[in-house]
């Protein structure tokens, strides 16, 4: 049974490193114009394992930032995190503390999303996010030290268009996840919410604020109609 | 190897897994009030719009909703699909398709 869900997982993983793949590679040789060892990729990618952290953060170290700046500019970046962690924690009340450190590692925007959707159809079983997680990490790992070896020598690999893969994971994982009007209000207040901040501040406070707000606006939805139902049924 | 990127790599690492690891850890624990866990299943839907919208309608970190906008093109075929067959495995496919045509175009 543990085997069947890690097997699942590993099978799930694979719109995640079809993205992950010419992303950890553009990665790869841009952090190797920019004057980052292959060692010091390869440690970035494993400690750390966040694209757009690592992307920013590459680009601050080459222009000579101070550390503290680039750590806490990387917090902000990754508290959005915080809310799919939280999201996640509900269906992992049997989990031992340390399952849950390990799962937690893995938990990036991509694998969240192909988290929450599991569980939206699946019990929660700890072998299918060790089997998820551990594809993608690896690679995410392996493709950016391969980016940061072949450096120049070949082309942009995100040319292709094969990270749009993401893109497009995003797509069918928001519609399996909508189911009625509410869904679709908070969805839509979301994406406004995230495409008004990132024109004002940039893309480091959207993800975070947008659903925070969004799914308040869920719930005062769902109250506001429960309110009505029963005021009508008097 | 220069020591300050290395200070810098295990400083990132803390403030990335920290964030990821904790909320899970300690929530997990506690009896969260049936408001709290309500506002959490609104959680995944909020998330990957935030996440899709900037990625599809502002590419280039503005506002682009026109012909030259290729991911945002794309994500026409792939929103017919994910609508029509909720299938992710169909809707990847066609956006890498999609995708394909429009680079070469």
């Amino acid at each position: 049974m543990a085997y069947d869900n890690f097997v699942i997982g590993i099978k799930k993983s694979v719109p995640v490193v079809l993205g992950y793949i010419p992303i950890g590679m553009a990665f790869g040789i841009l952090a190797n114009q920019q004057g980052l060892s292959i060692f010091e990729i390869l440690l970035m990618s494993s400690m750390v394992y966040a694209g757009a952290s690592q992307f920013i953060a590459t680009a601050m170290i080459a222009s000579g930032v101070n550390a503290a700046s680039i750590i806490f500019t990387v917090f902000l970046i990754n508290l959005r995190h915080m809310l799919m962690s939280a999201s996640l924690s509900p269906y992992f009340r049997k989990a031992s503390s340390l399952i849950q450190a390990i799962i937690s590692f893995g938990l990036t925007d991509e694998t969240y999303a192909v988290d929450i959707t599991h569980l939206k159809e699946s019990a929660p079983s700890a072998s299918f996010f060790v089997g998820l997680h551990t594809v993608c990490y690896a690679t995410w790992v392996i493709s950016t030290v391969v980016g940061g070896m072949l450096g120049n020598m070949i082309p942009d690999p995100t040319r292709w268009g094969m990270d749009y893969a993401l893109s497009a994971m995003f797509i069918a994982l928001l519609c399996i996840h909508i189911n009625d009007k509410r869904d679709v209000l908070v969805a839509v207040c979301s994406a406004a919410f995230s495409l008004l901040i990132t024109a004002m501040s940039g893309g480091s406070w959207n993800v975070i604020i947008s659903t925070i707000l969004a799914a308040t606006i869920g719930v005062s939805a769902e109250l506001w109609n429960k309110k009505l139902f029963l005021s009508s049924s008097e | 190897m220069e020591q300050k990127v290395i200070l810098i790599i295990i400083g990132m690492s803390l403030v990335t897994y920290l964030p990821r690891m904790l909320p899970m850890v300690l929530l997990s624990k506690v009896n969260l009030p049936p408001l709290f866990l309500k506002w959490l299943q609104f959680i995944p839907i909020a998330v990957l719009s935030a996440l899709l919208a900037p990625a599809i309608l502002a590419p280039q970190g503005e506002l682009s909703i026109g012909l030259d906008n290729k991911a945002f093109i794309a994500s026409i075929p792939c929103f017919f699909v994910a609508i029509k067959t909720r299938n992710l495995f169909l809707t990847v496919v066609v956006g890498i398709l999609s995708m394909l045509l429009l680079q070469n175009l």
